[in-house]
């Protein structure tokens, strides 16, 4: 038995069997196999090769005689290397011997290869030690795509465990199975988080190296409230935290009951509570969990494991189906958001130093007006079908904002020759998560019918620290004074402007911070589906009176740790009913 | 005269290559070996290693100048030997 310490993101505790997830990008753990199952490894690592040597092959062959020959020659190599007998043997060999996993043995093997060469005092021969790393790569992709289609193809209940999660692994989990995560990297808003929290799954992460440490198959305790990850748990353990899960289950089920009861604080003032989501079907966990609408939807998840961009069509009936299911209650698509974590497994984008400073999001989408009128298609078609909300992120100037509202009238102009119905009165917004678009957010503001505070961005930009980078997790604060300070001149602004305004990030869920947010004026939050009865209870529990002192004294304090105490407490008194 | 399947052939040749015994000269070699039936080592002296393999011939990173030993056996092992003697010269245009 042992115990990690790490970052629980999302709540709740899941005792199950871990599948471990590797990545091509990172170093692949030493892991073994118990020796009845070397067979399956060797027939895994004959596939990984087969499937290599006919995608170089296939390669080879679209490389128009236009190329340099030596990229030509360059495939040639790898084809040799891939059909080498004797490179083969000695994987097989080692991996039969030692009981590895085929994923460790192509990576010892290939980077001793890589070592011997790097070692040579020749140019021309030391270089090659990228070649071999390249045919590395291109086996652990094949052996990692075929492990990560079985998380497509789940028959059991397993925790995920891995060095990172991206969010084109995610999409293509079949979610019914994903009872928890527990992750070595990460913070508090890394991919990961999210899809726990709309799963309303477990997780924990910035577990350092737990990826190295479990072996698929052990079992493994998900401890997401208390940060906690416990491998191979003895008996007592396990019932310990059998009683736990079972206390959660029950206040979960408590929670219930407020499904149909309005979000309203003691004073009378009425909050409305939507949710994120990510696929249509979530919609209906929206419903379930007592949702006013979806304030979130995040296209960009049609793009991530789909085989090519989804066409027009396809993005229509999705949409559609969204809206039907909500009925009347509005939902806000939020216009594809590329780049930064999210790149798609089969459309090309090109790698950047800075991801999250480059060609992302509503910029990408502006140099790609095909994928994005496409989308804007798509969208107005399917307005006339529910209420309809088109938000644009990454907004930064306000000439992006009106080239984006120029593709949507220029797609509405198509559309009304076309004789296509669509809403005219579709309301556009933007997200505000730039430090640029906060402190323009006047000029912004007499232009959209709405804006949405991207807390998870907006802080990582006036902060300067990665969201995902678990090393600098502890300067990621949403309760930093700058970021509040933005928070309310974007509050201020959107009241004198008369647009609605709303707050859609990982803010929103955390309990702590809900006095403080209806305390700054937000009226409308939008967050994780199975969170919304927990926020709920919280604002049927205090009066805006209340909140807004509480917001009025967070402000004055110079520190976020004096802040996070501060509400940390307030909270403590609601739960406990003290205020 | 005809070849007894077991007879050894042995060449010492010297790298003439420009680059070494780099990829695509290596590539050149083991796609020659592999025609011939006979089976073919090369040995720099200190590492001996099979001709008809990409993996093996690139780790000896045979650089310009080092003498390498050729040795077949086999029914075709003398046109082999010739023929890969030939490319380590560099003189397959």
């Amino acid at each position: 038995m042992e115990i990690l310490k790490g970052i629980g993101v999302s709540h709740g505790v899941a005792i199950c069997s871990a599948v471990v997830l590797d990545a091509e990008e990172v170093r692949i753990p030493q892991r073994h196999v118990v020796p009845s199952k070397t067979e399956v490894e060797i027939q895994r690592l004959r596939k990984a090769f087969l499937d290599a040597t006919q995608e170089v092959s296939n390669l080879r062959v679209s490389q128009s005689d236009q190329w340099d020959s030596r990229i030509k020659d360059i495939f040639a190599v790898h084809l040799h290397f891939l059909r080498d007998k004797t490179l083969r043997k000695k994987i097989d060999d080692l991996l039969a011997e030692k009981c590895y996993t085929a994923e460790y043995a192509v990576s010892f093997v290939m980077r001793e290869i890589a070592q011997h060469f790097s070692n040579e005092k020749d140019a021309y021969i030391s270089e090659r030690a990228n070649d071999i790393i390249d045919i590395e790569k291109r086996l652990l992709r094949h052996l990692l795509g075929e492990k990560r289609k079985d998380l497509k193809n789940l028959r059991d209940p397993v925790v995920v465990v891995g060095y990172d999660l991206s969010p084109t692994q995610t999409a293509s989990f079949d979610k019914r199975y994903i009872k928890g995560f527990a992750i070595d990297a990460g913070g508090r808003t890394s991919h990961t988080a999210i899809v726990a929290k709309t799963l309303g799954i477990p997780a924990v992460v910035a577990l350092g190296n737990i990826s190295t440490l479990v072996t698929s198959g052990d079992t493994v305790i998900v401890d997401g409230t208390r940060g906690r990850v416990v491998i191979n748990p003895d008996e007592e353990t396990i019932a310990e935290y059998r009683a736990f899960a079972a206390d959660i289950l029950q206040a979960s089920i408590e929670l219930d009951v407020l499904k149909d009861m309005p979000a309203e604080t003691l004073d009378g003032e009425i909050i409305e509570l939507m949710a994120n989501i990510e696929f249509p079907k979530e919609a209906l966990t929206t419903l379930e969990k007592g949702g006013d609408g979806i304030g979130l939807y995040r296209t960009e998840f049609l793009y991530l494991d789909a085989p090519k961009e989804p066409e027009e069509e396809t993005q229509y009936k999705v949409y559609v189906e969204t809206l039907k299911n909500m009925g009347d209650k509005p939902v806000t698509f939020r216009t594809v958001d590329l780049g930064g974590d999210k790149f798609p497994r089969n459309i090309k984008m090109i790698r950047e130093k800075n991801p999250y400073l480059g060609l992302r999001s509503i910029r990408y989408c502006l140099q790609h007006m095909d994928m994005f009128k496409t989308q804007i298609r798509a969208l107005l078609r399917a307005s006339v079908h529910g209420k309809t909300k088109i938000m644009f992120p990454l907004i930064t100037n306000l000439m992006e904002l009106r080239q984006a509202k120029w593709v949507v009238a220029d797609v509405k102009e198509d559309l009304e020759e076309q004789g296509i119905p669509f809403d005219d009165n579709v309301e556009i917004g933007i997200m505000i998560e730039t430090p640029a678009a906060a402190l323009t957010a006047d000029s912004l503001a007499d232009e959209v019918d709405f804006f949405s505070i991207g807390t998870n961005d907006l802080i990582q930009y006036t902060l300067a620290v990665d969201r995902v980078n678990e090393k600098v997790a502890s300067l990621y604060s949403p309760l930093h004074p700058a970021v509040l300070q933005l928070l309310r001149k974007i509050v201020k602004v959107a009241k004198r402007s008369r647009i609605d305004l709303s707050l859609c990030g990982e803010m929103a869920s955390e309990p702590e911070f809900t006095p403080l947010l209806l305390g700054l004026g937000f009226d409308t939050l939008s967050l994780a589906a199975p969170m919304i009865p927990e926020i709920k209870q919280i604002i049927r529990s205090v009066s805006m009176e209340y909140c807004r002192d509480v917001a009025r004294r967070a402000l004055k304090f110079d520190t976020d740790t004096q802040t996070i105490s501060y509400l940390r407490e307030e909270l403590r008194k609601i739960q406990k009913r003290e205020i | 005269m005809a070849l007894n399947p077991s007879d050894k052939i042995v060449k010492e040749v010297q790298v003439l290559i420009e680059e070494g015994l780099h990829m695509r000269p290596a590539m050149q070699l083991v796609e020659c070996a592999n025609k011939y039936d006979s089976s073919v080592s090369l040995s720099n002296g200190k590492t001996e290693v099979d001709g008809k393999s990409i993996m093996q011939v690139t780790m000896l990173a045979a650089t310009k100048g080092t003498m390498l030993t050729l040795s077949a056996s086999g029914s075709d092992a003398h046109q082999q030997v010739e023929a890969l003697a030939l490319i380590i010269e560099d003189k397959v245009k």
